[in-house]
């Protein structure tokens, strides 16, 4: 058992819930019952809630209501954060119902999806929070029976004193609770008696989701609400000129249509905002279909940004094939020294081999299947806003800035998410809603068409990296050599494997400036990191005459017992585990015989990941018949929830690797929709995921970004061994520059 | 703007709109059926997916004035307390990650079971090939359509 001091004080109670304060819904519900498989009708409603810290209430009837405090975007977090603070209360998780937190930070700690950080940074809080509940519970029931605190024993949501043979359901005992102070200090679980963690519990909005409930942003809605879009400039590199509505606002349904500026003049922006289109025509209607065809009776001018524009962007129109030469110029060049151990040079000249091979990757659209879009209502001293969002805490800020209220007037509550990968970071949408609505003064939802989405994107950035491997007369690695970059950054993580197993070893980084709008996109970096670094792995195992697990796992046995350089950030054993553990699952040893297979490995946002793909040659294709994973993200929340994720993680990287390629002609994305622009559907999936996790006590790390990356290397170097070509360049389809 | 009279999950809904409007638009705005996604407005992503006559359609490109009396199924209306063969299956597989595609998934798998109630392996992956999957839950949709078919 482990003791914790508690971080709850009176502050953590949440004085207005997003159910009180959401006086404007209409068709939310933010509760959702835990148990989707039984009705949900055997969850009755307490007469009375009883707020024991700012992450739970008690009914007086046993029910349990958990805040899921992270924006849920399909990773699982609304049912994964609630079941740790369920499994420290000690109830049955068939009486708990999850509500969709208000964003509070003095309560909840980073509220935020990015980085697979959920359930990592939440851990110790979520378990504090249901530890400090259940310490009170005890309490509250040692001062009615008149026992010492530490007899009172728990399970499933009922109290115990053994010796007086006295019991008490949770809900008899709220009351009472809710009355005392919060302990300095709780006791925590040991892992072993975990009963909700480690379990399978099925999506908290499962049932909703598919009787199809209003749930999402574009599902929002409330009395009197408008609906906008906007139109940006066609082209990156061009800005608002000046434009003719007359047309537009004489069609039906139109309210009006106006020009907005995202930002005030004199607004220092933060990381989640957005140079590129900061003025934009806005439409506004009664009805989407009307916003919309009034939109195609816009006439607008735009013009080429300035070369000294205040934003500092870059002028110019951009095209795919200037990118993949100014990358390629830039790489010809020494870069940024981030790491060098040992003399890589010399290493070099003294190779009996020398392995050289470069890799590129494009810019690719997010696509969430939910296109942008967030509702705002505005009035003269308070702003309402709901939608989907991953950054709330940041853009609450901005839309403060923009409106001119204190942050405390600004109310951001979050909608699930159709899913976001990184798109939904960047919330200039928010700000536009938020100015929209203060313009036309009334409750607003703007909506991005796929067309607006896919062409004012916060892209996936252009990668370029060179690989080099020095191999001695005995085939071992004696040097490597990465120089990496991109456009406009570039995506090294210098102090990652094989940096730590090789004696001599330089990583510089390149970067290519540009007036595209570039993020965080699933793995950041680490999309491309991953391909080109197993897949050159791959080759260079090849070209030792070893097999590509026990060499990855040789150069991982010298990282473990002796690390070159003191700053490898990845711990060599565990990443080792998943290779292991992938060799054998797989039988990559015993049964590889007649199958084309691949390897690859992986560590980035605190996980390890390994996968094997098996690709069958059918009919002059190629079908990917299985792939394995192995997965080492510590304590496993919700099992089959992880699985999901990987299995999803998988398919999704195949795709972008395969498929997804957003080109540039004139400053313009010549993708703007599915028709064109490619993502993984049926039939391309795999036949076969087999997910395996390491087990360990390890605290959780995170699970949405790490199954993504390797994948793709994996199936690179299968692709070699179904069709004897190498892939180095994406999308593997068209395998070729630019 | 013209009045159409349409039978919608088997109730008449009048609604009084621009007859080029989108099915989806009609659902989404007028009648506050919002379990019909819009994802590209092009009957590319299959997020729209709804049944006209039991045949899986797409309604971003299904005009209202093309309708007439066909029956109109969405996903509010596949069954009356959530049950049917496909939703039960979605849970038991727990197929959702983001969900927003799902009900477009489930019409669109609830069409092909209409027309074929034991679909192979392949003939599953060439019904659903239009219905885009962001997340990447085709290994959990392709078994979730398994189960319910046997059941």
């Amino acid at each position: 058992m482990t003791t914790v001091k508690t971080k709850l004080d009176r502050r953590s109670f949440i004085r207005s819930s997003a159910l009180a304060g959401g006086g404007l819904l209409l068709t939310f519900s933010w509760l959702a019952p835990a148990c989707t498989t039984d009705s949900p009708k055997q969850l009755t409603m307490p007469d009375e809630w009883y707020e024991l810290n700012g992450f739970l209430k008690i009914g007086n009837n046993g029910a349990v209501t958990i805040m899921s405090p992270n924006p849920e975007i399909g990773q699982n977090v609304k049912t994964s954060m609630p079941m740790i603070v369920a499994d420290e209360l000690d109830v049955d998780w068939k009486f708990v119902m999850v509500e969709q937190a208000p964003l509070n930070t003095d309560i909840f700690t980073r509220q935020l999806a990015g980085g697979s950080q959920s359930i990592r940074q939440g851990w110790n809080g979520l378990r504090m929070a249901g530890a400090t509940g259940r310490r009170m519970l005890r309490e509250a029931a040692a001062h009615e029976w008149k026992v010492p605190v530490d007899e009172i024993t728990t399970e499933a949501g009922v109290l115990y004193h053994k010796n007086s043979g006295k019991e008490a359901g949770y809900g008899e005992m709220a009351s009472a609770a809710a009355e005392l102070t919060v302990p300095e200090e709780v006791e925590l679980k040991d892992i072993k008696d975990f009963t909700i963690i480690g379990t399978s519990r099925k999506n908290v909005d499962g049932q909703k989701i598919v009787t199809g409930k209003p749930l999402f942003g574009l599902d929002y809605k409330a009395e009197g609400m408008l609906i906008a879009m906007i139109e940006h400039p066609p082209a990156f590199g061009m800005k608002l000129k000046s434009f003719d509505a007359t047309e537009a606002k004489a069609m039906p349904g139109i309210i009006d249509v106006f020009s907005i500026k995202t930002y005030n003049d004199d607004y220092q922006m933060q990381w989640s905002d957005v140079t590129a289109f900061t003025e934009l025509v806005a439409v506004v209607g009664k009805s989407t279909w009307e916003v919309m065809n009034a939109k195609l009776m816009l006439n607008v001018e735009w013009e080429p940004i300035a070369e000294d524009n205040a934003q500092g962007v870059p002028a110019g129109f951009e095209s795919t094939a200037d990118h993949y030469k100014k990358m390629e110029e830039a790489a010809a060049k020494a870069g940024r020294e981030q790491r060098r151990d040992g003399n890589p040079e010399e290493a070099f000249k003294n190779a009996a081999k020398v392995i050289e091979r470069t890799y590129t990757a494009p810019f690719q659209a997010h696509s969430p299947m939910e296109p942008m879009n967030f509702f705002a209502d505005v009035k003269d001293d308070f702003a309402l806003l709901a939608g989907p969002t991953q950054t709330p805490e940041f853009m609450e800020k901005t839309v403060a800035a923009r409106l001119g209220l204190p942050l405390e007037k600004v109310d951001v509550q979050m909608t699930r998410m159709g899913g976001g990968f990184g798109r939904r970071l960047y919330g200039h949408f928010m700000v536009e809603a938020a100015v929209i609505s203060q313009q036309v003064k009334a409750p607003v939802k703007l909506i991005y068409s796929r067309e607006d989405d896919m062409s004012y994107g916060i892209y996936r950035p252009a990668y370029h990296a060179l690989y080099r491997a020095a191999l001695d007369a005995d085939n071992n690695l004696i040097g490597f050599h990465v120089r990496m970059g991109g456009i406009p950054e570039s995506p090294l993580h210098a102090n990652r494997f094989p940096a730590g197993s090789v004696d001599n070893y330089l990583a510089e980084s390149f970067t290519v400036e540009s007036n595209i709008s570039t993020g965080a996109f699933r793995a950041p970096g680490s999309n491309f990191n991953a391909v080109a670094e197993q897949s050159f792995l791959d080759e260079v195992a090849e070209a030792a005459g070893k097999d590509p697990i026990q060499f990855r796992l040789d150069l991982l046995k010298r990282a473990q017992e002796n690390p070159v350089g003191s700053n490898n950030d990845y711990d060599a054993a565990r990443y080792a585990g998943v290779l292991e553990q992938v060799r054998e699952k797989s039988g990559w040893d015993t049964n590889s015989e007649g199958k084309n297979r691949g390897v690859a490995a992986y560590f980035c946002h605190n996980s390890y990941v390994a996968n094997v793909v098996d690709i069958a040659n059918k009919d002059g294709k190629q079908v990917i018949e299985k792939v394995y994973a192995s997965v080492d993200c510590g304590i496993v929340v919700n099992p089959d929830a992880a699985v999901n994720m990987t299995e999803g993680s998988i398919v999704d990287g195949i795709g972008h690797a395969m498929y997804s390629e957003l080109t540039f002609s004139e400053g313009q994305p010549e993708q703007n929709n599915f028709d064109m622009y490619r993502l993984i559907r049926h039939a391309e999936a795999p036949k076969e995921i087999e997910v395996h996790f390491v087990e360990n006590n390890i605290d959780p790390t995170g699970l949405g970004e790490p199954p993504y990356p390797p994948v793709m290397g994996a199936l690179a170097n299968a692709l070699y061994k179904a069709n004897g070509e190498r892939y180095y360049h994406q999308p593997f389809v068209k395998n070729s520059i630019g | 703007m013209a009045v159409f009279n349409l039978n919608i999950n088997g109730k008449q809904h009048e609604v009084d709109v621009d007859p080029s409007t989108p099915m989806l638009w009609v659902l989404r705005d007028h009648l506050d059926l919002v379990g019909t996604k819009f994802g590209c407005g092009i009957a590319q992503c299959g997020a729209c997916t709804i049944l006209v006559n039991g045949v899986a359609t797409r309604s971003c490109i299904t005009f209202v004035d093309s309708v007439g009396d066909k029956e109109i199924t969405t996903i509010e209306g596949l069954s009356e307390n959530g049950d049917h063969a496909l939703q039960k299956a979605w849970i038991e597989e727990d197929v959702p990650q983001c969900g927003y595609c799902q009900s477009g998934q489930i019409m669109n798998a609830a069409g092909l079971l209409n027309a074929n109630p034991s679909p192979s392996d392949e003939e599953i992956e060439m019904a659903m090939h239009g219905n885009i999957c962001r997340c990447g839950t085709y290994t959990r949709i392709k078994k979730a359509i398994k189960t319910a078919a046997n059941s």
